[in-house]
């Protein structure tokens, strides 16, 4: 039983960790604003509840595991919420997404003017 | 750096990293007083600012050098000082020497406190932390002097038309600070009551109120937060936390003792102490939470004047 918490534990963390890596990698690397938060948005809530659920199997008593219960739900509730209006706020302020031929660019952007 | 907003964000940043590294040198409490009050309230009153001020700096014609000279020396003599202050973590350094013996040793006994920085903090030094509390109380005195508003204008239907398509923009995150508010706000008082125990007290606690109420202003418009919370109300819970505070320094010189002495509070000076302690932290709490609210709702109030102002102008310029 120990056995089986340490080693779910470890590959919750294991994949928790490296969706945060890959989060950051996507921060740098993609081309532009909504596409970064997509990376960053997506990757951090579920690293980030990753790394909860397998600090969960690790916690020693019924307190800590309550608290970690409570973060994990306080970064589900809060991390979507924040890139949804970091998109919203990048939309109405005018920020196009990057698309992927030029004509394309073109041809929304005249429709629009 | 020209633009404003950036520079507010690195202040930010600055601030929660800070925070960090004193969660990594054990100091919880300060950790804590800095993520809420430096990285969160004063981020957002510098932001809600530059929604005034506008977002970049004005440019300037001449060049700074003689600002730079003075930054430059002044901070080669703070450079210079430092060389004559023990190492870091030295055991007989003067600060560890002086008092600090007998707040580690004693407090236990004498305040009867597990956290020794609250009772530091608001026993044995309580007349500074008096300082502090008057400090925030004039600092939102003087913010009401220069930025208040007299009468608002009353509601009429055009803004609460804007108000209800405001509603279907901002649906989600309506919803979900509603669902949040409630978990903030008692958040607030567990650290204010907890102070006792572990990091906490008056000031974070303040804060953290506060910071509630005005994400409910930001997200519901300050006509219905003002619904909620009016100004006088404000200004007399400010007003009441630093006489609540004063009054228990007066008490306990009416009692015999020195001014905030809170042994002769009670029979017992534990007992005495802890009620002082109590009573103290619940005004600053009270303070601290009034006054940033208060600044909050008159810089809002202004912008809010400021946008009504150029909508006027533009229908008027566009009847003409």
């Amino acid at each position: 039983m120990d056995m089986i918490l340490n080693i779910s534990g470890a590959l919750c963390l294991l994949v928790g960790s490296f969706l945060c890596i890959s989060g950051g990698v996507g921060l740098l690397r993609f081309p532009d604003f909504y596409t970064r938060m997509h990376a960053v948005g997506v990757t951090d809530t579920l690293g980030a509840g990753m790394i909860l659920i397998g600090l969960m199997f690790y916690s020693p008593d019924f307190l800590i595991f309550s608290k970690l219960v409570i973060i994990l739900l306080l970064t589900l509730l809060i991390g979507p919420t924040t890139s949804h209006v970091l998109a919203k706020a990048a939309m109405q302020n005018n920020l196009k997404p990057k698309l992927q031929q030029e004509d394309n660019i073109k041809e929304t952007s005249s429709s629009n003017y | 750096m020209k633009d404003l907003f950036a520079v507010v964000m690195l202040l930010g940043i600055y601030s929660l990293l800070s925070a960090s590294f004193f969660v990594a040198m054990d100091a919880v409490d300060v950790a804590f007083t800095e993520a809420a009050v430096g990285a969160g309230i004063s981020t957002l009153l510098m932001l809600v600012v530059i929604t005034i001020t506008g977002r970049s700096e004005k440019t300037t014609r001449h060049k700074p050098l003689l600002a730079l000279l003075v930054v430059v020396f002044t901070g080669s003599m703070l450079i210079y000082g430092t060389f004559d202050m023990p190492y870091f973590g030295i055991a007989d350094a003067p600060i560890h020497s002086h008092v600090a013996p007998r707040y580690i040793q004693e407090s236990m006994k004498e305040v009867g406190i597990p956290n020794i920085v609250t009772s530091v903090l608001a026993s044995y030094r309580a007349f500074d932390t008096f300082g502090e509390v008057v400090v925030i109380f004039t600092a939102g005195i003087g913010v009401m002097a220069l930025l208040s508003v007299g009468r608002r204008p009353e509601e009429n239907e055009k803004t609460t038309a804007i108000d209800d398509s405001m509603h279907e923009q901002y649906l989600v995150i309506r919803i979900v600070t509603k669902m949040l508010i409630p978990f903030i706000l008692l958040y607030a008082l567990y650290v204010q009551f907890h102070g006792d125990f572990g990091p906490g007290g008056g000031f974070q606690a303040g804060v953290i109120f506060a910071a509630a109420i005005i994400l409910y202003t930001m997200l519901f418009g300050l006509t219905t937060a003002r619904k909620v919370i009016n100004q006088s109300f404000i200004q007399f819970i400010a007003a009441a936390g630093v006489l609540l505070y004063g009054c228990v320094g007066i008490v306990s010189m009416l009692n015999g003792a020195n001014f905030f002495d809170y042994n002769a509070l009670a029979s017992d000076p534990v007992a005495g102490q802890h009620l002082g302690i109590l009573l103290i932290e619940w005004g600053v709490g009270c303070t601290v939470a009034s006054v940033m609210i208060m600044i909050f709702f008159n810089f809002a109030e202004r912008r809010e004047m400021q946008q009504n102002n150029e909508k006027i102008n533009n229908i008027e310029g566009d009847s003409l």
